[in-house]
């Protein structure tokens, strides 16, 4: 660890921080349907869409309707894009020729594409036409990401208004998020991106003589890169252009692009909690729930750091502690540009966030630096989180925090003036059970059948860990991977569901509660209420989160990193 | 005009029976298939062409790959790790990527700290360097692949360590060997961001040019 690398960490914190209320204000203007700076630009192009699409905007829905409505705008684009995977090798823009996408692998990706998860069991360089790049993958990329922000909205108009039937209009959510935040910040930032050296063309892979030996010809993927490579990180979708995702030179070239792509997956879930805070009348909540984020986010990162900057215990001979001009520490599988700090840093906050995008390989990270993203997962992604998930994620923890809180006093919970009724606290157990239930019930599977196991890229508990964490990161819709792991048809066709329930049995009990407490009248503050706007409030939720993640897969991680770790430090290698 | 979502929510509140939704429900798939063409064609074709246009015209040499030529062939990318095993030149890192260094086929070698492998393989590079450069601790940088198999630089103290054996196989002093070293060392970007790094396709084709 070095003064320099806290110094990035202090100022990516700094620049995240002053992001949150901009955004946040922004983000509420744009879904309150109230006007914006580029409302003389882009309105003509949402009534447009409203037209073409026949969307009554006025009609608002119950919540019902809007899960309705949600569905099967997914199932329809998740169709969609198998069909363009199955048909890719007759459409246009595929210059390198490439076959049409087998049935089971093209199943999990529009699954793990429409899911915002990105997983990808498949070399995007030697599998993925331009066109399935562009229209068939990148298009999930906004779409997920608006899905996403909408439910987030939905659940805090539910939280925000009271007697009321209806939680929004999802159409008239997810037009306005895709053409008034992720389409014009896409533009700009692309253009960023190619700037400082990511790729944005068309041609057909480049033929070079290399300097040495001009006769072993290196042939260089490139394509539309830069298009599709900021969406990924502004939505918290992470599936990479090329299979080394952001560790790519081409996907992130310089440490400038390495902190902009951090930013980028933090900035809208962090300005959500202004967001938040502003849509309920109540700054201070917003700030509290950013602060036990950040507190969850800053743990991450420190244990993070420290365990990738540890010299391995086994190898002699090399420099492995920091000097002035070489990082030393964990370097297998990460990038010299971004040495230990910011290899460690993009590993926290991608799986802080459902992003799942990684600059460097997760796989070779030693166990401990390798078991942070795995928790961060495991705690549901509500550190700062995927872009609106992160929001419904946190605000099912705020409920559950609330209600202990009551049972503590022996009040009935009140939250926002709201009372906390069964129903309420039934929807959010059943969102927080769904989880571990996917993950746990599938690795137990997987772990004791032969494909299951053939799969492993590496012995002993490390290969457990890789089963493990591609179910966390499949049914957290995260898609980063100890990406050792093969694939066959047995983890196509299972991580496909992983995902589907891990997105979509947990969107509907978030907008059933958001439903609910919309239709609730409101209850004025008593001598018993529990502020939810002091640090009080912010320790008790980082408490929950914290809790709720340990009891639920302590066991899992003692058999898979902990156990790793003992033995490695031991002297046991397998 | 555009009605608030707050007036919306007032005047939307008697809609509740349940057997309301249904002529809803009947338009839902319509507007999703309808809303998933549009969006597609605008956010799938439209965005991406726009953005490859104007990146054309503003960057064309990024938007292009950074590709570096001499004598009108391109030999390789600035950003992109190639293949040197001479002495004469210097050697980027150990790759994963394919067989080594393909451009189609990035990606690390996924071995885990626990994996004998790995610890083997590392060991052994080591004790190879070791044994030409007896008591030089080795830059771990020199002995480990990157997350992409393709990262075009290696640490100064990476070079600098190259920098006898090159120097000996081009007959150059190794002062002027490291000289060059220094002029090809990129800095933290700003001053603070990322680690400092030296291009090893940059620093090849300067040594290149110092001598035939």
């Amino acid at each position: 660890m070095s003064a320099n690398g806290w110094l990035q960490f202090a100022i990516f914190s700094v620049v995240l921080l002053a992001t949150v209320r901009p955004v946040g204000i922004y983000l509420a203007r744009v879904m309150e349907g109230e006007r914006t700076w580029l409302d003389p630009v882009l309105r003509p192009f949402e009534r447009l869409i409203y037209k073409l699409c026949g969307v009554n905007a006025s009609k608002e829905m119950n919540w019902r309707e809007y899960a309705f409505a949600l569905l099967g705008f997914s199932a329809v684009s998740m169709v969609f894009t198998y069909a363009i995977e199955r048909l890719q090798a007759t459409l246009p823009w595929n210059p390198q020729h490439l076959a049409n996408v087998g049935t089971d692998l093209a199943f999990n990706t529009a699954a793990s594409f429409t899911t915002n998860t990105n997983w990808q069991f498949y070399a995007p360089e030697s599998t993925m036409s331009y066109l399935t790049e562009m229209l068939g993958l990148a298009t999930h990329n906004f779409w997920s990401a608006a899905s996403g922000i909408a439910v987030a909205i939905a659940l805090i108009r539910g939280i925000k208004r009271t007697r009321s039937a209806t939680i929004g209009n999802f159409w008239v959510d997810i037009t306005r998020t895709l053409l008034y935040v992720l389409g014009p910040a896409s533009v700009v930032f692309a253009l960023v991106l190619v700037w400082q050296g990511v790729p944005q063309n068309l041609h057909s892979y480049t033929v070079a003589h290399p300097l040495e030996q001009p006769s072993h010809i290196q042939t260089i993927g490139q394509g539309p890169v830069a298009s599709q490579e900021v969406i990924k990180e502004l939505g918290t979708n992470g599936g990479g252009f090329f299979n080394a995702n952001s560790a790519h030179p081409y996907e992130s070239p310089t440490p400038l692009t390495n902190e902009l792509e951090m930013l980028l997956i933090f900035v809208i879930g962090g300005g959500l909690t202004y967001t938040l805070g502003r849509m309920t009348g109540s700054q201070g909540h917003g700030w509290a729930v950013f602060a036990a984020m950040f507190v969850l986010f800053a743990a991450g990162f420190t244990v993070c750091y420290w365990a990738e900057s540890q010299p391995h215990p086994l190898i002699h001979g090399a420099q492995q502690t920091a000097t002035a001009t070489a990082p030393g520490g964990n370097m297998e599988g990460k990038e010299v540009r971004n040495g230990i700090t910011e290899s460690a840093l993009f590993a926290t906050v991608t799986t802080d966030a459902s992003c799942g995008a990684v600059n460097s390989m997760h796989d070779s990270f030693t166990p401990l630096g390798g078991m942070v993203p795995l928790v961060n997962i495991m705690l549901g992604e509500v550190v700062i989180g995927g872009v609106g998930a992160g929001m419904y994620g946190i605000l099912i923890f705020v409920v559950l925090a609330v209600f202990i809180a009551g049972l503590m006093v022996g009040r009935t919970p009140e939250y926002m003036g709201k009372k906390i009724e069964a129903y309420d606290v039934k929807m959010a157990m059943l969102y927080a059970l769904i989880f571990p239930l996917v993950i746990l019930t599938f690795s137990a599977i997987f772990v004791l059948m032969p494909p299951g196991l053939s799969a492993m890229a590496n012995p002993g508990p490390h290969g457990f860990t890789e089963v493990l964490y591609s179910f966390v990161s499949g049914a957290g819709n995260n898609g980063s991977a100890f990406a050792g792991l093969g694939s066959n048809w047995w983890y196509n066709v299972a991580m496909a569901w992983d995902m589907l329930i891990g997105r979509f049995l947990m969107i509907i009990p978030a907008l059933a509660l958001a439903g609910n407490l919309a239709q609730k009248k409101s209850v004025p503050p008593s001598p018993g209420t529990f502020p939810v706007n002091t640090p009080l409030f912010m320790v008790l939720l980082i408490g929950v989160v914290v809790i709720v993640g340990a009891l639920t897969f302590f066991p899992a991680l003692s058999l898979g990193p902990i156990l790793e770790h003992l033995l490695l430090h031991a002297g046991h290698v397998f | 005009m555009h009605t608030t979502v707050a007036e919306l929510g007032r005047s939307q509140k008697q809609s509740h029976e349940e057997f309301e939704e249904i002529p809803v429900v009947h338009s839902v798939w319509k507007t999703a298939i309808l809303f998933t063409l549009v969006t597609a064609v605008l956010f799938g074709i439209v965005y991406p062409l726009v953005v490859t246009g104007i990146a054309g015209v503003l960057f064309p040499r990024q938007a292009a790959g950074s590709l570096i030529l001499k004598n009108g062939q391109v030999i390789g990318s600035e950003l992109i790790a190639q293949s040197f095993t001479s002495d004469r030149y210097f050697h980027p890192r150990p790759s994963a990527a394919g067989n080594g260094y393909d451009a189609t086929a990035s990606g690390g070698s996924n071995l885990a700290q626990s994996n004998a492998k790995l610890v083997q393989r590392i060991q052994g590079d080591i004790d190879k360097l070791t044994a030409q450069n007896p008591g030089k601790p080795v830059p771990i940088d020199m002995v480990t692949t990157s997350g992409s198999g393709l990262d075009p630089d290696i640490t100064p103290d990476n070079a600098y360590y190259q920098a006898p054996s090159v120097a000996k196989a081009r007959g150059l002093s190794e002062d002027a060997v490291r000289a060059l070293i220094a002029q090809h060392i990129t800095p933290r970007q700003l001053g603070v961001l990322g680690e400092p790094r030296v291009n090893v396709l940059e620093l090849n084709l300067a040594l290149d040019k110092l001598s035939k």
